[in-house]
């Protein structure tokens, strides 16, 4: 049985936090999870762990002055000393005018992403999957490694005001690389899933067992402006970034790609292709999410960009009232709309481009533009006339969400990624593979 | 001066490094006393508990760490202060080894009946792997068994400041920065750990370590009149350290806010970069990341060996056997130093998260490859290598784990590039003789491929050189580098009057990913002929 808190022990955790409380208004956040892991590496596992943990929060408010204390102690000497002490912190901090006060009870929509499959699954269970793989590679005179990890775990809000929300959620994401003895292939496959039930990791494996022998020997093709067809983790790892720039206060502040020159926000504009089309919801059961934020806000279906226009930006609930409007939670998943080509046609239709796997090493170089650089790694083939011809080099690109989502040509049918780049527990991503043009690659990598 | 010297001598420096005399400060606002006691068990009974249930269920071999963690952490912009966190975390995890097989479990609830439970967890894990098993792990001896205590060099307790001294500092720092003309945006942060992490293990080894970090910075950004372009200067020249509050104000955030605004403003009317080949001078602000990615990363054992392949990747160092006292990184004055011993650099401790007591070791000497970065089961990988060098296969006691809810396994030592073996060069020296130039200085963005051998990196601020003078500001630089050739084309290093400390918190490694705070020591150096590109672009 996942060793999680229930609703009923956090209901009765946040009150006796809550009813230790002198401040003003004050909120708990409490969460706790029960997490498993397994690392192979060399065809065999390496590392693995499981952990319980637990943690209260409890931010204090006197007037605006606000400050905040964390414990993974539950005991009531130790709830005392941390609701004191966010007290004592909040006394002597400056008055905050952006503070809000705590939220009164809301509505929240009925989500629930748990599914027993990944909070009652066993070690050996774990090993199993994990061999699925391993064995396959060791049959090709492979060497295989690769990360499981899963997670059970709830979270809870309650306030001064009398909000209570509770969510239980699981999530589980599998990752893995094989490479060839030699040093000169290398093949990934993973993706992430709420219920373990939905996770191959035998079909993963073959993959990336393919992928691996495929990109032996790889030759060197010129850096530059490509043709490429994008697999969707490649898509998700982009748009992702574009994601995370939604900040309506940095637009409004001038300070971000959303902003306008001469003032105001792209809000309304079309910025990208007219088949771009994202939204958040966190009751699709595509992309599942918790119904609620940090604040107990509601996570309400949104958005973000439809037939290329910008939708919505991200208001907070500060920057929402000064602006007039209401605040928008920020998902924790998102989908990207897709089209009905399949990534064969997308290569059949391909005169000269490149298939990319994997994106390695991203980090941004001027958000002005949301440009980022990055390389490719674990599967990157050369298309001519309409076919793989034969595995490359791995280049570095530098490239924006933006300019890629104007430059598309073909979209596939969305598929659930592994959306991080560590592989560990993210947000539900939802992305369709794409064709895209002029895909900017600066350099050459040895790297396999 | 002999390395060793050189480290001795660094450290005083480094323990000298604003040194403010407790009186001048308020005390006793916030007690600690009151928040953060930790565990109230008694550990090593606890710990003990854990070991025996662990050999009692099948276990060869186990360890337990059992930590408590404080931190706290305030964040402002402009007039506002935007965050202020106190934390605590305790728990404990064990590690175990059946057969030849690792397992690990940990749990926050530090009771006697739970460390029972959590070695049987553990145990039953490692049976479960032990399925897959191709080659058992073997554990390099250990040199020391017994008990110790060891404390960051500490001279005014973080936790012990007023907050409200705290606060006012950042805001004070924050409007320095907004009194500069064209400074739109100011924000600010400290934070502080402090923690106090037990380890025993079935070998004997019993240790009890308190240890500090801390750190402070600016941001700052202009926006430009018509709002068509915006540009940002983070005070990366002020970075974080093993030591307690008197970072803080050595790192004199108020006094250099202004410095870090100017430059903000004077970035939207910097020159673009012409792309092409250009020679470069790094300063240790900015060298120490290139050093980080290029050298320290491509050096850890687990890596050469495939054990990171899905993430952080491998290294263009394989086989080991092959770069081993042959490799040429870099010219003859090229030694890079691992050590865990400097006061104040963010690796040093007493002992590693395995109980071994850190080496100070030359990964590369004389400009060739001569050491890798390895643990207890990593050590017997290179025992060939050892041997035929007269050496004992040791680890270097270089093993962490981020917090008592992971597991540990190899993160890098400070890993330093030492100043020019003969004699004190200067910068002016460096930049002398340069004709076609560029001057770097602070970190900015960094990507590196997964064999270490591509790389890009950007700073805070670049200057061009022109027959030896710097002659402006420039902006949307940065260099595209393959590693070995990099090195190969750095022609002159910078003495001891150069040289710095500089690190950083969160280095990512590990699946889970785990975040560890990385030290590299540095002087600034020169290099011929290198990649320059331009990263403006317009939408």
């Amino acid at each position: 049985m996942a060793n999680f808190i229930s609703r009923e022990e956090a209901q009765r955790i946040t009150e006796r936090a809550l009813s230790f409380s002198e401040a003003d208004e004050a909120r708990v956040n409490l969460s706790s999870s029960d997490t498993g892991n397994t690392r192979f590496a060399q065809n065999q596992m390496s590392t693995s762990g499981d952990a319980t943990n637990a943690t209260l929060s409890i931010s204090s408010a006197l007037g605006t002055k606000v400050a905040s204390a964390t414990t993974n102690i539950f005991t009531d000497d130790a709830l005392r000393r941390v609701v004191e002490t966010s007290e004592a912190l909040a006394r002597l901090v400056p008055e905050n005018e952006e503070y809000m006060g705590e939220l009164s009870q809301q509505t929240y929509p009925d989500s629930s992403p748990y599914f027993e499959s990944t909070g009652e699954l066993a070690p050996e269970r774990r090993a199993q999957a994990i061999t699925a793989v391993t064995e396959q590679a060791a049959a090709r005179d492979l060497i295989s490694t690769g990360f499981l990890i899963h997670q059970a775990a709830s979270t809870a809000v309650a306030t001064s005001n009398g909000l209570f929300a509770y969510g239980t959620n699981t999530r589980v994401n599998f990752t893995t690389t094989v490479r060839t003895p030699d040093g000169t292939g290398s093949g990934w496959a993973g993706t992430s899933a709420h219920d373990f039930d939905d996770l191959d990791t035998r079909a993963l494996g073959a993959v990336a067992v393919e992928k691996a022998m495929r990109s032996r020997q790889p030759r060197a093709v010129e850096p530059g402006r490509w043709t490429v067809v994008m697999e969707p983790t490649t898509v998700g790892n982009m748009v992702n970034l574009m994601m995370n720039q939604t900040s309506a206060r940095n637009a409004d502040e001038g300070r971000s790609f959303f902003s306008k020159a001469g003032g105001g926000t792209k809000l309304g504009e079309q910025f990208v292709d007219s088949r771009v089309n994202i939204h958040s919801d966190p009751m699709d059961s595509r992309i599942l999410s918790t119904p609620f934020d940090g604040q107990g806000l509601p996570n309400k279906p949104m958005s973000w960009i439809e037939d290329g226009k910008l939708q919505n930006l991200n208001y907070s609930r500060y920057w929402a009232d000064r602006q007039g409007v209401q605040p928008t939670g920020f998902p924790s998943g998102w989908y990207m709309a897709g089209g009905n080509s399949s990534v064969d046609e997308m290569i059949r239709s391909t005169e000269r481009g490149l298939l990319l796997t994997r994106f390695w090493y991203i980090r941004g170089v001027d958000p002005r533009t949301i440009l980022y650089t990055g390389l490719t790694r674990d599967g990157t083939f050369l298309i001519e006339n309409g076919e793989i011809s034969h595995p490359v080099k791995n280049f570095r690109w530098n490239e924006s969400p933006i300019f890629m989502l104007n430059n598309i040509e073909m979209m596939g049918e969305p598929v659930r990624i592994s959306s991080g780049e560590s592989s560990g527990l993210t947000n539900s991503v939802v992305v369709p593979p794409l064709k895209v043009r002029d895909f900017t690659f600066t350099s050459l990598s040895d790297a396999i | 001066m002999k390395r060793r010297e050189f480290v001795r001598h660094s450290a005083v420096a480094a323990a000298g490094l604003g040194l403010v005399g407790n009186s001048d400060l308020k005390h006793g606002v916030l007690s600690t006393s009151t928040f953060g006691a930790g565990i109230a068990q008694d550990r090593e009974a606890m710990a003990m508990a854990a070991l025996n249930a662990a050999q009692m269920a099948g276990a060869d071999y186990a360890d337990i760490r059992i930590s408590t963690n404080r931190t706290q952490r305030m964040s402002t912009r402009e007039a506002i202060v935007t965050g202020v966190r106190d934390s605590e975390t305790s728990g404990f995890g064990i590690r175990v080894l059946v057969d030849g097989t690792w397992g690990f479990a940990a749990s926050r609830d530090v009771s006697t009946d739970e460390v029972a439970r959590v070695a049987q967890v553990a145990v039953a894990q490692a049976r479960a792997n032990r399925a897959a098993q191709r080659r058992p792990v073997e554990l390099a001896p250990l040199d020391w068994t017994g008990r110790g205590e060891w404390r960051s060099p500490v001279e005014i307790e973080p936790f012990d400041i007023p907050i409200e001294d705290k606060v006012a500092l950042l805001l004070e720092a924050n409007q320095a920065a907004m009194s500069v003309s064209g400074i739109a945006f100011a924000s600010s942060n400290m934070s502080f750990l402090r923690e106090e992490k037990f380890f025993a293990s079935t070998e004997g080894v019993i240790t009890d370590q308190t240890i500090y970090k801390a750190a402070g910075g600016v941001n700052t950004t202009a926006v430009s009149a018509d709002r068509s372009d915006f540009q940002s200067r983070s005070s990366t020249d002020v970075m974080p350290k093993g030591v307690g509050y008197e970072h803080i104000l050595a790192s004199d955030l108020v006094g250099n806010a202004p410095r870090w605004a100017e430059d903000a403003v004077q970035k939207l009317s910097a020159t673009p970069v012409q792309p092409g080949r250009y020679d470069l001078v790094l300063r240790p602000s900015h060298l120490w990341l290139t050093i980080h990615e290029a050298i320290a990363h491509p050096t850890e054992l687990d890596r050469i060996m495939g054990f990171e392949a899905n993430y952080a990747g491998t290294s263009f160092i394989s086989n080991p056997e092959d770069f081993l006292g042959s490799f040429r990184y870099g010219p003859d004055i090229m030694n890079i130093q691992g050590e865990r011993s400097t006061p104040g650099a963010l690796s040093t401790v007493g002992w590693d998260d395995e109980g071994v007591k850190p080496e100070e070791y030359l990964i590369v000497k004389d400009g060739i490859l001569n050491d890798l970065q390895t643990t207890r089961e990593q050590a017997p990988w290179l025992s060939d290598w050892y041997a035929s060098q007269g050496k004992p296969m040791r680890s270097h006691g270089n093993s962490y784990g981020q917090s008592w809810a992971v597991t540990q396994f190899q993160r890098m030592p400070n890993v330093n590039l030492m100043p020019h073996p003969e004699r004190d060069v200067s910068e002016e020296e460096l930049i002398d003789g340069v004709e076609n130039g560029i001057l770097i200085d602070g970190s900015g963005s960094f990507s590196i491929d997964q064999q270490r051998y591509n790389a890009q990196f950007g700073g805070q601020t670049y200057y061009e050189i022109k027959n030896g003078e710097i002659t402006g500001m420039l902006k949307d630089v940065a260099y595209q580098i393959r590693t070995p050739e990099f090195w190969n084309a750095m022609d002159l290093i910078g003495g001891e009057s150069t040289y710095l400390m500089a690190g950083a918190f969160g280095d990512a490694k590990g699946q889970p990913a785990q975040s560890n705070s990385i030290s590299h020591g540095c002087p600034t150096t020169r290099h011929r002929d290198i990649t320059i590109i331009n990263t403006g672009r317009r939408a």
